[in-house]
């Protein structure tokens, strides 16, 4: 398989691959790096956000 | 059966869909729900809760395949009710291809493309990436009261 780097397309069996997962509270990313010769020459990521933002709306009662 | 105060769950929905203007509002071009864009920001962006408006301060740079600016967020779905909460989320991930960030980010804002300034509705971080001549790809939680990425509860 090809891998788009930064030094154009080059395959993958010529490449040091290298992978990662981030998995918390805030989200599960996961990352791959391939790197040539010693140099990082290409980085994807995939983040799945799990953290909504939230507004907490009230209404109070009246003359409480 | 006792009345009690509330704030209606289907007017928490209704607010994300415009219908209430409690202080001077706009007038709308027409009843077609709004684009929303997302835009990615360094680590160093400074992007949060005091966020108005959509700018390019802090943001990725125009380059390595970046558009200032961000993309257009699909939005197939619109806002729904459930358990009391009024949750939206986007229904596409957003993938960034052929991309080279300028440096470390860790937050997209989500904004009003169709506002005139470009109102700014939220920001969510993750943890701090960089791209090198690879895909950038995030993914929305799944869509309902309880993970929904914008919830009014």
């Amino acid at each position: 398989m090809l891998i788009n780097t930064t030094s154009g397309l080059i395959d993958e069996t010529l490449l040091e691959k290298k992978t990662g997962i981030i998995n918390n509270e805030i989200e599960h990313t996961t990352w791959v790096e391939y790197w040539f010769e010693g140099e990082l020459v290409h980085r994807s990521a995939h983040v799945t956000l799990k953290q909504p933002v939230c507004a907490f709306g009230a209404a109070e009662k009246i003359g409480g | 059966m006792a009345n009690v105060p509330a704030f209606c769950t289907q007017a928490k929905a209704d607010f994300m869909n415009g219908l209430h203007a409690l202080g001077a509002s706009v007038i709308r071009a027409g009843t077609t729900k709004d684009t929303l864009y997302a835009a990615l920001y360094l680590v160093t962006g400074s992007r949060g809760a005091g966020d108005t408006v959509y700018n390019n301060t802090g943001e990725l740079a125009g380059t390595g395949n970046y558009t200032q600016g961000g993309m257009a967020v699909t939005t197939a779905n619109g806002p729904a009710v459930a358990s009391g909460k009024a949750y939206f989320t986007p229904s596409a991930s957003l993938v960034w291809s052929a991309l080279t960030s300028s440096a470390a980010f860790d937050a997209v804002l989500i904004y009003n493309y169709t506002s005139t300034t470009k109102l700014a509705i939220s920001v969510h971080t993750f943890g701090s990436q960089s791209i090198v001549a690879g895909t950038f790809t995030l993914t929305m939680p799944t869509n309902n009261e309880t993970t929904g990425l914008i919830r009014i509860e």
